[in-house]
């Protein structure tokens, strides 16, 4: 039965001056709510990102001083404790832990992000042009992005930094020149799959010329999977950031990173100074647990079959 | 009438490469002609019906027309220019003449995209200089002339059902006022009593706006309903092309009249008595399609002319491609059936 309140509503919303669309994304984001592994994920992922933006505020030592009444004693005198400030303990030199895992956390978030960030808007720009032009101009950008991916880059990133010097930006441009194969490798393959669907040839038949269809009608189709593979990105590139840290050809000292911090203490774990090595692993983990689900919930709530 | 008409196709032709199967890459591609030389004028205002079954090549002439598959031959527009060939660029202008509405309602439409920012697409891509809020205003008023209501404009295309779709992909394609609507089978997709509308909204918006239609479908009832002329396709080729009454009266061509009697008729008793003219096969490969008239492997009435030589359409009102035109009797059907 429908009974006179309902018709009310419905009379007042046909009268609307606009009635609201609910797009594509608004059902994504519904779908994604009710994922509770995702949620919890995300929740994570914002109080690790709420630490590395605002722990300095809480520490009570800064990463720079060193402690020289633990300095030599750590295995003694540097575990965690509330009445001397160093929460999370000290490192050998003294160094308070919980500022240099703030440090930590701010520089791989950081790698993590940019990689991501240059793979997304590169891979997606090269492979939806390359997939849409198609042809000639199709089989060679894709053959460039073969002959990049068999070069061994892990190689060649140690290569980069040994000569060029071990800094922030030399990383950045290693960890950026390999993040976007991938992507644009699985945009080319998605933009095939739209490039023959009826509304793109509305647009061609129309006469909307090619920028502005891979603008406005192929990205945002795409967003889906970019969005999901992104999420998973970004783990991968803090991984390789950290595999380049633990190897000691990551960033110069006093910058630091998960991946050197863990090194550290992986170093000095049989010395009795475990909680070196433990907090840092904790929020690599963690962090990285909840990226692989957050992507996963992204997939299941981008899914196309349900759209 | 003496109007110069609004498109002329002369000797129309569509091929596409097919690099076969393993071959080397320089190895010659083989060709399959999709639309093998079709010819017909289309007046201002006029319907034209397109029928034919499938892989007939009713879609691939439509793209053609429109410049979205290669084509050679002539397609004369009004003002005496050449659409076939023409560059991006010179043919942008003809693009908000020639308009088209295609088969699936919702695959045409963006799924990222509002209502309104679909149907103003051809406006902005055609009036740069148009503000947002005269946009608008058209929008909305083209929705209402299409029947959807125009405070919906913010809504997605998931949000309508198959009738509506169509409706926004009509009011997308008439929003920059072009002088010829393609319309690729837009009504195979939907329901009979949604069909019906949206032909009705057709013919209506016809008339209004004096549109010249090509209107492409394998329904022939529904092309008898809304078609001026109706022209008969099979593999590529025009097989007759007349007047609508002309031709579901008395159909020339063999491959017309198999086509006229597979209509179910909503008559039981009359359904009973109807005499079939079963065809037998499939339709030949493309790839290499029948010597001399392509319909000879099938037609009950194919002699040894036929396939050495084509049948020309002729000319007059009523145009048949077939050496041997007329009713087919009883002794023929008996024989080959």
């Amino acid at each position: 039965m429908i009974d006179a309140r309902q018709m009310q509503s419905l009379a007042a919303r046909l009268a609307q001056p606009e009635v609201k669309g609910r797009s594509p994304w608004a059902d994504a984001r519904r779908r994604f709510r009710r994922n509770k592994a995702a949620m919890v994920s995300l929740v994570v992922l914002i109080l690790v990102g709420l630490f590395a933006l605002l722990g300095s505020q809480l520490a009570a030592w800064s990463n720079e001083e060193m402690d020289f009444s633990i300095m030599g004693q750590a295995a003694l005198l540097g575990a965690p404790s509330w009445e001397n400030g160093h929460y999370f303990g000290t490192d050998d030199l003294g160094r308070d832990l919980f500022s240099r895992t703030v440090q930590g956390t701010q520089v791989s978030l950081m790698v993590g992000l940019i990689g991501a960030g240059i793979a997304v808007v590169v891979g997606t720009l090269y492979g939806a042009t390359a997939g849409y032009v198609g042809g000639r101009t199709d089989a060679v950008m894709m053959r460039m992005v073969d002959v990049l991916m068999s070069i061994p880059y892990m190689f060649v990133l140690i290569l980069l930094l040994v000569i060029f010097g071990r800094s922030m930006s030399m990383l950045f441009l290693g960890i950026g020149l390999i993040s976007w194969l991938d992507m644009s490798r699985i945009v080319r393959g998605q933009t095939l799959s739209l490039k023959n669907r009826e509304f793109i040839e509305a647009a061609r038949a129309t006469g909307v010329p090619a920028w502005r269809i891979i603008l406005r009608h192929i990205v945002p189709n795409l967003m889906g999977v970019v969005a999901v593979y992104a999420t998973l990105l970004v783990p991968l590139m803090i991984l390789s950031e950290s595999f380049i840290s633990f190897l000691g050809l990551g960033l110069q000292e006093p910058l630091t990173s998960w991946g050197a911090l863990i090194s550290e203490g992986a170093g000095t774990m049989n010395y009795g100074t475990l909680w070196q090595l433990a907090f840092p692993l904790f929020f690599f983990c963690i962090t990285l647990f909840a990226f692989f689900f957050v992507g996963d919930g992204l997939r299941d709530a981008l899914d196309p079959k349900d759209r | 009438m003496t109007a110069k008409p609004l498109i002329q196709a002369r000797d129309l032709r569509v091929s596409f490469q097919l690099p076969a199967q393993g071959a080397l890459p320089w190895a010659r591609p083989r060709l399959l002609h999709a639309v093998g030389g079709v010819d017909f004028t289309l007046m201002p205002g006029e319907t034209l019906g397109i029928v034919g079954e499938s892989g007939s090549g009713k879609s691939t002439l439509a793209r053609a027309l429109i410049g979205l598959v290669p084509a050679t031959g002539q397609a004369i527009w009004q003002d005496g220019t050449d659409l076939i060939g023409l560059s991006a660029r010179r043919m942008l202008k003809y693009r908000s003449q020639i308009q088209m509405v295609f088969q699936d309602p919702l695959a045409s439409l963006n799924p990222r995209m509002t209502v309104g920012q679909i149907i103003a697409e051809p406006l902005t891509t055609h009036h740069k200089g148009l503000g947002r809020d005269e946009v608008k205003v058209r929008v909305k008023d083209m929705m209402d002339r299409v029947g959807l209501l125009p405070n919906q404009i913010n809504r997605y295309p998931h949000e309508f059902s198959g009738g509506q779709c169509q409706r926004i992909g009509i009011a997308r394609a008439l929003i920059v006022q072009p002088k010829l609507v393609i319309c690729d089978e837009p009504v195979s997709a939907l329901d009979v009593s949604i069909q019906a509308q949206v032909i009705n909204l057709l013919d209506e918006l016809q008339r209004d706006l004096g549109l010249a239609l090509i209107f492409i479908a394998h329904d022939l009832s529904v092309v008898k309903h809304i078609s001026d002329r109706v022209l008969v396709m099979y593999l590529g080729r025009v097989m007759e092309l007349a007047e609508s009454q002309a031709l579901y009266a008395e159909p020339r061509h063999p491959y017309t009249q198999a086509l006229l009697s597979a209509v179910p008729i909503p008559d039981p008793q009359l359904e009973r008595d109807k005499r079939m003219i079963p065809l037998r096969g499939e339709l030949p490969s493309p790839m290499s399609p029948p010597s001399g008239c392509v319909f000879r492997t099938r037609c009950p009435r194919a002699e040894a002319l036929c396939a050495s030589e084509r049948p020309a359409l002729g000319s007059g009102a009523h145009l048949t491609a077939c050496h041997f035109p007329g009713a087919l009797r009883p002794e023929e059907l008996a024989i080959k059936a």
